[in-house]
């Protein structure tokens, strides 16, 4: 019996692809299992291939996996698709009475299982429940108790009524039923539930509730794949906090309005994907020269120019370090799992206020529209600390005056973090600008004052470094003579590519890197070992780049930019290959 | 107390550029005036600027203010009025700033309608770049970089706030102080989007649309039987580019302003020092 059950479900873009997936997802996630989702879609809107892929065990899950054990196929095409996922004794459910599927080919040693799906479903009420028929199917392949299939159904249809929900409870059975009855086989599949209770979220949902959690009360944004999800999970939710979302009329404006809330005294965030980011450049340089905080979320997806809009990528790292004219400092956060996204989410806003900075937050489309299951208490509200930085009121404004009683916002202090006055602060009136300035406020070309103000604000970085705890996460054999390094959500396959490569008689020393600038230093880590490999999906290696510059040492490059992620098994071969062919090199070399 | 504020205190100690006898001086003053005469102290008041001979205001006037990057000064605007509603939202522009490059923020400010004024500073020239051609040129206005005139209509942005459903359209001439003043003030007053077009001539690089000739062609709508609360009217006088109107020329008394329409009036620098006590029901959401 496998350890885990991968599952999936197949069709065109319009036939309720995700939302079948989901109601899988949600059900098993209800019975105590670990769930680990991954979407296969098109940058379209109906029509073209799209798929929802569940990945479940009791142990906790956090990549994909080369494997199908149970496919759902509405057509040809979703077969044909997976067929190197599917192995001998995966189960096919498909419709033999559809049109497209009469002549379906289910490849040898596979277990085709022709459910009339559409004719069940107008039987239970309705033929647009004929994929909730497709999971009752399911449940009876998997030996998983149809139960739990409800208490998803309650949830997904609850607001429709309780007779939709009792219809698709019935269509379920019927799937199940029918399974059972004309098809009296073991699948050798069993799904084992606990009492444990978990949640199910994605990276966007997951940025957008550590918003709120972390003191976010603005958000301005312009919808693009994969960001919209943020501005969604805010929409309804951020006005119970007092708080409210701009639909912005193109990205320029985005910035700009969370710009305005910032001065003003919110703390303010937009999101966007790579194109946007291009977009933003200018405002960027005005919201690090006057030091407003702001949090600026991209997630990313394949580029350049619109690239692919729905496929993984990790191409805007140097966008998002050296975008835009002029030299300005910046923080760059880049969380490696979904539960990092809350975390980190939070700890932008804080950084954000604490050292008047713009602050990006990437998460790359994997991390973004993936979904996970956790423990709730990995989500602890009562751990979150809101530190607002050097804010002055009424009373303490007197101390960053000048002698005409006139308050200094870009003082030059040691640290080089400034007071900050909102707007209604009576004596902090300033004035803030693009513009070089003086501690006022005022425009100058001064050359002393010039490098003391780009001096002071280049200082917010020094002073980070020396506070914060820029660490990076460690996982694997510490001793390893193979030391791997990646960010963002490669995170997860590598975790589990370990076991893989500890299967094989390889041990490696695993470093996960949430903080792209300013980072951890991992010279000591580099120099201990005989062989560093920077995993990341792009083709340049930027990430690597960064590394080499700071250990001045070659790393080897593993990229992927083929628009998929990193699977745990593929990324486990491919660190294999790289250590086979320098125990080639060696052999070589007398 | 704002009941004791002067106009004068929303000017700062800095020494304006403009050239002398530039109509922004004039178009300052009145935002000054009708700032301080509608009760608005320097302390609750928020200016933003974009760039050009316009975008100086902000160093001029003494308040809290933002500088910005060239044609985005609405949003900054609509952004800090939505974050925090009592505070007073005054935007500044250029007929280039607002209608070329910022012409995108405008029509959708106008229609978004949130309770801030904004003042256009419209020469019909560029001039911090020395004198290029503008979206309210005229046709065959000669300039470096149109020798020949733009040979283009010059865009009409009362009649772009029209047809964006702006609920408060006016101009107004710089140096026709009282007026202009009493003109700001009545946007200011306005519940939603007040918007000022002011012909600021630009006595250095426009030698057609001088003070002489708006002196010798405005048409005072006040010396009309013009009611700015008729559209029909207002449709009539906006959409007749042959007439230099000054006044209001058309204004919804009905408006409701964004914030009201959407529930927005926190003062969202208010927040708890952790997470919200119910946070905890978010988590539970995703069971």
């Amino acid at each position: 019996m496998p350890a885990d059950f991968n599952w999936a479900v197949g069709g065109e873009a319009g036939d309720g692809i995700d939302s079948t997936g989901k109601i899988f997802a949600q059900a098993l996630s209800r019975a105590g299992r670990h769930v680990f989702t991954s979407k296969d879609f098109a940058s379209r809107i109906r029509g073209g291939y799209t798929a929802y892929k569940v990945r479940t065990s009791v142990d906790q899950v956090q990549s994909v996996v080369d494997r199908l054990d149970v496919l759902i196929a509405l057509t040809q095409r979703t077969i044909d698709e997976n067929l190197d996922e599917l192995h001998d004794g995966s189960v096919i459910i498909y419709d033999g009475d559809r049109t497209t599927m009469q002549d379906v080919e289910i490849p040898e040693g596979m277990i085709g299982l022709d459910v009339p799906l559409k004719s069940l479903a107008e039987d239970a009420g309705g033929a647009i429940m004929r994929n909730v028929v497709a999971l009752g199917a399911a449940c009876a392949v998997s030996d998983f108790p149809i139960e739990n299939l409800d208490s998803a159904l309650e949830k997904r249809f609850g607001d429709k009524g309780s007779a939709i929900v009792e219809n698709n409870k019935t269509a379920a059975r019927k799937g199940r039923d029918y399974v059972l009855e004309e098809y009296d086989q073991e699948f050798g599949y069993d799904l084992e539930c606990t009492d444990e209770n978990y949640v199910l979220l994605n990276g966007d949902e997951a940025i957008g509730m550590g918003a709120i959690a972390g003191g976010c009360r603005f958000y301005a944004g312009y919808p693009i794949t994969p960001a919209t999800d943020v501005m969604e999970y805010l929409t309804g939710r951020i006005e119970r906090y007092g708080g409210h979302v701009v639909q912005a009329e193109d990205e320029l404006a985005a910035i700009n309005l969370a710009l305005g809330a910032a001065r003003a005294g919110a703390r303010s965030m937009t999101a966007t994907s790579g194109p946007g980011i291009d977009l933003m450049a200018e405002t960027f340089g005005l919201v690090a020269t006057s030091e407003t905080p702001l949090v600026i979320c991209n997630v990313m997806r394949s580029g350049p120019s619109t690239g692919m809009p729905t496929k993984q990528e990790q191409g805007d790292l140097n966008a998002m370090l050296y975008g835009g004219h002029g030299e300005v400092p910046r923080f760059v956060l880049a969380p490696t799992t979904i539960a990092e996204c809350f975390h980190k989410t939070v700890e932008a806003f804080n950084l954000a206020e604490k050292y008047q900075i713009p602050v990006y937050l990437t998460a790359d489309l994997s991390l973004a529209v993936t979904e996970q299951t956790y423990p709730p208490e990995e989500f602890d509200m009562d751990a979150v600390e809101i530190d607002r930085g050097k804010v002055v009121d009424g009373e303490t404004v007197g101390e960053w005056q000048d002698e005409q009683g006139r308050f200094k916002p870009h003082a030059l202090t040691e640290d080089g973090v400034s007071p900050r006055a909102f707007p209604g602060t009576e004596g902090g009136v300033h004035m803030s600008t693009g513009l070089e300035h003086d501690e006022l406020g005022r425009r100058t070309e001064d050359t002393d004052m010039r490098v003391r103000q780009v001096d002071k604000r280049t200082r917010k970085v020094e002073t980070a470094e020396a506070r914060e705890p820029f660490a990076a996460r460690e996982f694997g054999d510490p001793e390893a003579a193979t030391l791997v390094v990646s960010w963002g959500s490669n995170e997860g396959a590598m975790r589990e590519a370990i076991d893989f490569l500890d299967d094989r008689g390889i041990d490696v020393r695993f470093l996960s890197v949430p903080y792209v600038f300013p980072r951890p230093d991992l010279t000591d880590a580099v120099e201990a070992a005989d062989e560093v490999i920077l995993v990341e999906c792009n083709a340049t290696g930027q990430f690597a780049d960064l590394i080499e510059h700071d250990t001045l040492t070659r790393v080897t490059r593993v990229n992927k930019y083929d628009g998929v992620r990193f699977k745990a098994d593929e990324l486990a071969d491919r660190i294999t290959e790289v250590l086979a062919d320098d125990d080639e090199k060696e052999e070589a070399t007398p | 107390m704002s009941s004791d504020v002067r106009f004068t205190d929303f000017k700062s100690d800095a020494q304006p550029t403009w050239c002398p006898g530039c109509g922004d001086f004039g178009t300052m003053n009145g935002m000054m005036k009708a700032l301080a005469e509608t009760g608005n102290s320097p302390d609750e008041t928020f200016i933003v600027a974009g760039i050009g001979c316009s975008g100086k205001i902000g160093t001029y006037m003494r308040s809290y203010a933002l500088h910005g990057v060239h044609g985005r000064a609405l949003p900054v605007g609509a952004g800090v009025k939505l974050a925090n509603p009592d505070i007073e939202v005054m935007v500044a522009g250029g007929d280039g700033d607002g209608y070329s490059i910022g012409a995108g923020h405008f029509v959708h400010a106008v229609r978004r309608n949130v309770d801030m004024t904004y003042v256009v500073m419209d020469n019909r020239i560029y001039g911090l770049t020395k004198g290029q051609a503008s979206p309210t040129s005229r046709e065959d206005f000669e300039t470096s970089t149109t020798p020949e005139g733009p040979q283009q209509p010059p865009v009409n942005p009362l009649a772009l706030a029209f047809a964006a459903s702006g609920t408060f359209i006016a101009q107004s001439f710089s140096t026709d102080a009282q007026r202009h003043a009493e003109i700001v003030k009545q946007a200011v007053e306005h519940d939603g989007f007040g918007f000022v077009n002011v012909f600021s001539p630009c006595v250095t690089f426009n030698d057609v649309d001088t003070y002489d000739y708006f002196r010798d062609s405005i048409v005072d709508l006040a010396d009309t039987d013009h009611d700015p609360t008729n559209y029909e009217d207002a449709r009539s006088r906006i959409l007749d580019p042959g007439t230099e109107y000054q006044g209001v020329l058309y204004r919804d008394d009905d408006s409701v302003p964004y914030e009201q329409s959407h529930g927005v009036d926190a003062n969202m620098a208010d927040i708890p020092d952790g997470a919200p006590e119910d946070a905890m029901d978010l988590v539970r959401e995703f069971y």
